[in-house]
């Protein structure tokens, strides 16, 4: 835990010092809302950001959901059966993934600084837990982005950010109606002449609320009384319909 | 119409999943089987996470075999007795299956050696049971054949029970220990076993298959309640507003599927259990055979 923390100390060091200092009004950037409430009605949910840069340059927005561990598993065939073979933890993984840019990243930013500033799916950084690390690691790499994009967590292509006038930028981000709950950062990076910069991170919270939020709640809290709650409801549903079918 | 699902963390629409209930709760009435085998992979198609599928219809489950009991109930095609027998054997059972599966797991593959070993099972009293209904249907007998398995040794068994419903004079051990052994089968294999419970009870004890639904129907309440709370406590997968759009679809296709099933005689509805019997079989063996689309799939990442 401590070296957990030692390290984020460290990557965000990293960050500072990578990123040259500039003045303050090189990049300005807002949400205009920090908090995608999940409610019954959830579809998914578009969060505007917008800013202005100081002129000329272009921008690049990535979004990063909650840290969490995945796990990719292999299937292999043995006696003309397929069977789970193989499998690699990845401990530290973001749940959600997408980028919006100003242009075609390729036309303006270098694989060097995409990489370091983790700018592109490619440039994720995903590591494998020590005991389960192999040669093959480039193969379950690139098929846990696959399977994170088949079901819409990671962006298959790069969303617009707009540019009205030579200042002002805007880009409507969507978050799925399967996004995973918890702590997002909208990281916001200014590039000139092949190089971030400026940059800006803003939190950003995708939270249920109200009777999706008390639900959950109760099914982890009191999770005994839910189970009963639920097969008390499952029975009187089955005795309600036999009796609206026997008057019917 | 969509509809977030609080647990599962994804929308849905209101309507596929009333159908889904609907459907699968018309098999359960018919047949007289849970439909968890029908219910999962529908459920899994829609993208719902497999733990949350799985726990969740175990819970519509009991709605809509609620419903179909009592349907099968005021018909008198319930026999109580035989159930709780069955019952007692099969909450031993699946006790014993749950502590067995947690060691067979410990050793490697042998949780594909029953997977196995179920398909062919499957396969050979499906195919039985086709090719007999068949028969009987071509010969167009008026009265439903009671096709009964019986040895000497069954009938010397101690522990004699009247079942009046049933009309059998059996040993009590015999329910039990079919109960004890779809108990076993179902904890590891993950699923309700209707769809083993009643062949078994229409050839080896040798019920009438008017009584066997409704009989069938009352232990599966029992075991997919157990399995309800259970998956509730440790799992905390249960989704209430995915059972619940699921139960409003089920409860009124169990009672469809009782009325669609008292318009069939003894051969015919074994006939359609032997297809869908077939059917599970088949997709078993598919699954363990098919080359997967990818062959790298990401392992369950629901939140803390």
């Amino acid at each position: 835990m401590i070296a957990l923390r030692r390290l984020c100390c460290l990557v965000i060091l990293l960050a500072i010092v990578a990123v040259p200092r500039s003045t303050a009004a090189d990049l300005v950037a807002a949400l205009s809302n920090h908090l995608v409430a999940i409610t019954t009605g959830f579809t998914g949910s578009e969060v505007l950001l917008f800013g202005t840069t100081s002129g000329g340059g272009d921008v690049v927005v990535v979004i990063r959901g909650p840290e969490e561990p995945h796990v990719v598993r292999r299937k292999g065939r043995r006696l003309g059966i397929w069977l789970n073979e193989k499998e690699m933890r990845f401990e530290s993984v973001p749940a959600f993934y997408s980028v919006a840019a100003s242009r075609p990243l390729n036309e303006f930013l270098p694989d060097r600084v995409a990489g370091r500033h983790q700018i592109g799916v490619e440039n994720i950084r995903l590591m494998p837990a020590p005991d389960t690390a192999s040669d093959d690691l480039n193969d379950f790499r690139a098929a846990l982005i696959r399977n994170k994009q088949k079901i819409n967590l990671y962006a298959t292509k790069t969303a617009a950010v707009t540019f009205l006038g030579g200042r002002l930028f805007r880009t409507d981000m969507y978050i799925p109606a399967n996004a995973p709950v918890g702590n997002y950062t909208v990281g916001v990076y200014l590039v000139r002449d092949e190089d971030v910069v400026s940059a800006e991170i803003t939190p950003l919270i995708v939270s249920k609320v109200g009777f999706e939020a008390r639900l959950s709640d109760f099914a982890k809290r009191f999770s005994l009384a839910y189970g009963i709650l639920a097969i008390v409801i499952a029975t009187v549903a089955g005795w309600l319909a036999n009796l609206v079918f026997r008057r019917g | 119409m969509d509809i977030y699902l609080p647990i599962a963390e994804m929308a849905v629409n209101f309507f596929v999943i009333l159908g889904m209930g609907a459907l699968v709760g018309f098999f359960s009435g018919l047949f007289g089987v849970g439909g968890g085998f029908l219910m999962t992979p529908l459920l899994l198609l829609i993208g719902v996470p497999s733990p949350v599928a799985v726990a969740s219809q175990a819970n519509q489950i009991v709605a809509s075999s609620v419903s179909g009991v009592l349907a099968h109930w005021r018909r008198g095609n319930v026999d109580f007795k035989m159930g709780f027998v069955l019952l007692v054997g099969g909450l031993v059972g699946s006790t014993l299956g749950v502590w067995l599966f947690t060691l067979l797991r410990g050793l490697g593959h042998i949780d594909l050696v029953i997977r196995l070993s179920f398909v062919v099972f499957l396969g050979i009293v499906g195919l039985l049971m086709f090719a007999e209904s068949v028969k009987a249907l071509l010969k167009r007998r008026i009265r439903a054949s009671q096709p009964r398995l019986r040895r000497a040794w069954i009938d010397r068994l101690p522990f004699k029970m009247r079942f009046r419903r049933s009309r059998l004079y059996i040993s009590a051990l015999l329910p039990a220990g079919i109960g004890f052994l779809v108990g076993v089968l179902t904890a590891i294999m993950g699923v309700g076993g209707g769809f083993i419970m009643v062949p078994a009870m229409i050839y080896v004890l040798g019920m009438p298959t008017s009584v066997v639904i409704g009989t069938s129907l009352f232990q599966i309440i029992f075991v997919s309640a157990n399995v309800t709370v259970l998956l509730a406590v440790t799992n905390q997968t249960v989704d209430l507003l995915l059972a619940l759009l699921l139960l409003m679809g089920g409860v009124v296709g169990a009672q469809f599927g009782v009325r669609a099933g008292a318009y069939l005689n003894g051969d015919q509805l074994r006939g359609l259990l032997a297809v869908m019997v077939l059917g599970v079989a088949a997709k078993l063996s598919y699954d363990l055979i098919a080359t997967p689309v990818d062959l790298y799939a990401l392992g369950e990442t629901l939140s803390p």
